[in-house]
């Protein structure tokens, strides 16, 4: 996987380069993102729903316990936005669109679609590349915001109707007001869009460089979703390490 | 994307020069050494066994592969060198269509033009009309690809490459699908379209009707080498013994 970083690096040099087509892109770009919304958005929701929730259950009882109800919302409103939002949608994504991506263009490249498409002198980095990478780019951080406010949601769900918490919205929502500000969220969403990158650039990289039949296709689309997951994971440790200094 | 030239191709034949060719993929030779002029507006079939890396040679014609060794001149210039290919104008029929299986038809017929915005939609869309005639497949324009026959594909893939214009075409087997009728449709297609552009075709083929009907002249490959370069009539009456049993394979029952 890492003897491909230099590779991925610059694929992802050369999509920036191109990036300028972008707006002539914009109907496949259209396509994409409806697709990815199409796929993901409730999922995204009812996932963020569940993670609020047991974080609110997890920590709940414990806080209470020891007279600290009133932060409930804080923990849960802060751990939401920015780690678990951002880290839990770039996870699905990958495995959701990232997956598809490797599979559609990967199979392309076994189909010698890729080389038609050279043979009428069609960049396939302007053609394939740069509109998957813009389209899962937007639509990343706008599903982790849905992502954050479902998640807070399921939190003061759960601390409202369980019993051993009874937190009242009100005192949920007070809470988070005051400790969760706007930069925390926008901290969150930067991460989401580094993720997007590194999801569309790994996949499409992966589906370029398939090689074989129908094995091969699967082989690429399994280790688009590791590798970006596994870079994902990586990467957060480092840019939560460089945004905790700008703090 | 690189500009393409629009001016008038009948002025601007292009000569093709295959100079000493190799290539071995995981130490298999499959070219190896293979010498071949293709003239300025010439039809030029190559025909060989299965397996003897025809396909190979015309992918490196195009650019998709790389040689080991040996080059390859477009009007005397190395298609290695900085933008040379994509000098010129090129269309390459596949032996598997290679259709784009997301688009429809008409879109793949037009994507040369739409891609480059070389023509407004409208205009495109009596183009690819037009183009689809030619090859029979009138109003199919909205099908997928994935509802189509082989041969239908194929007549496709011919049809998208008419649309570029070429000056340059490749033909891997364009008939290997088709019943005989369709055949010469597609024979008359690569005659008429070098009568009104001048356009270098080289056309891969086991076809013999094609072969010999179109072409001015034909080599034939065997082992990556070219073991015989002439016109139709000189083939037909070579001694070699590997062109007589290859051209005259028959069922002995
Ligand atoms: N990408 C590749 N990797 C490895 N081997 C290859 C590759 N492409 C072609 N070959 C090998 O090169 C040889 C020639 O293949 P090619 O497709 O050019 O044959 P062909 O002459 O076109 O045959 P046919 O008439 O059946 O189409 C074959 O032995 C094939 O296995
Ligand atoms: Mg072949």
């Amino acid at each position: 996987m890492f003897q491909n970083i230099g590779e991925m690096l610059t694929l992802f040099w050369r999509t920036l380069k191109s990036a300028g087509i972008t707006w002539r892109q914009r109907r496949k770009i259209a396509d994409q993102l409806f697709d990815i919304g199409n796929a993901s958005l409730l999922m995204a929701c009812i996932l963020s729903l569940f993670i609020g929730g047991v974080l609110a259950l997890q920590t709940g009882p414990m806080l209470v316990e020891r007279g600290l109800a009133s932060v409930i919302g804080g923990i849960v409103g802060m751990s939401m936005c920015k780690e678990l939002a951002p880290v839990m949608m770039a996870i699905l994504i990958a495995g959701r669109i990232g997956s598809a991506m490797a599979a559609e263009i990967g199979s392309m490249r076994v189909y010698q679609e890729i080389d038609a498409l050279q043979t009428m002198n069609i960049n396939p980095i302007h053609y394939l590349v740069v509109p998957r990478v813009a389209a899962i780019s937007i639509a990343l951080p706008a599903l982790v915001i849905f992502a954050i406010l479902t998640g807070w949601l399921g939190g003061a769900l759960v601390c409202a109707f369980n019993n051993e918490i009874s937190l009242s919205f009100q005192g949920y929502f007070n809470n988070l007001k005051d400790v969760v500000g706007m930069g925390d969220v926008l901290n969150g969403i930067f991460k989401s869009f580094v993720f997007s990158l590194i999801i569309g650039v790994v996949s499409c990289h992966q589906g370029l460089t398939t090689i074989g039949g129908p094995r091969g296709i699967g082989r690429s689309v399994t280790k688009a979703v590791v590798n970006s997951i596994v870079l994902i994971l990586i990467l957060d440790y480092f840019l939560t390490r460089s945004l905790l200094y700008l703090e | 994307m690189n500009e393409i030239s629009t001016t008038e191709t009948k002025t601007h034949a292009l000569g093709v020069d295959i100079q000493g060719l190799q290539k071995s993929f995981n130490g298999h030779v499959v070219l190896n050494g293979i010498n071949l002029t293709v003239k300025p507006g010439e039809i030029f079939a190559i025909i060989g066994p299965s397996g003897s890396g025809k396909s190979v040679l015309l992918k490196h014609i195009i650019g998709l592969e790389k040689p080991d060794s040996g080059d390859i001149l477009f009007n005397h210039r190395s298609i290695q060198s900085e933008g040379a290919l994509e000098k010129y104008r090129l269309a390459m029929v596949f032996q598997s269509s290679a259709l784009l299986n997301s688009l429809t038809v008409g879109e793949n017929v037009g994507l040369f033009l739409s891609e480059h915005r070389l023509k407004p939609p409208s205009e495109i869309r009596r183009i690819v009309a037009e183009k689809l005639a030619v090859v029979g497949l009138e109003g199919l324009e909205g099908r997928a690809p994935s509802e189509l026959s082989g041969g239908m594909k194929k007549r496709v893939a011919i049809a998208r490459a008419l649309v570029i214009e070429p000056q340059l075409i490749l033909y891997d087997e364009p008939t290997s699908e088709l019943d005989p009728l369709m055949a010469v449709t597609v024979g008359h297609e690569i005659l008429k379209l070098r009568r009104k552009t001048n356009v270098t075709s080289i056309l891969v083929t086991h076809d013999q009707h094609l072969a010999f009907g179109v072409s001015d002249r034909v080599a034939m490959i065997h082992e990556g080498k070219i073991i015989f370069t002439g016109e139709p009539a000189q083939m037909k009456n070579s001694e070699n013994p590997v062109i007589q049993k290859f051209l005259n394979a028959k069922f002995n029952s």
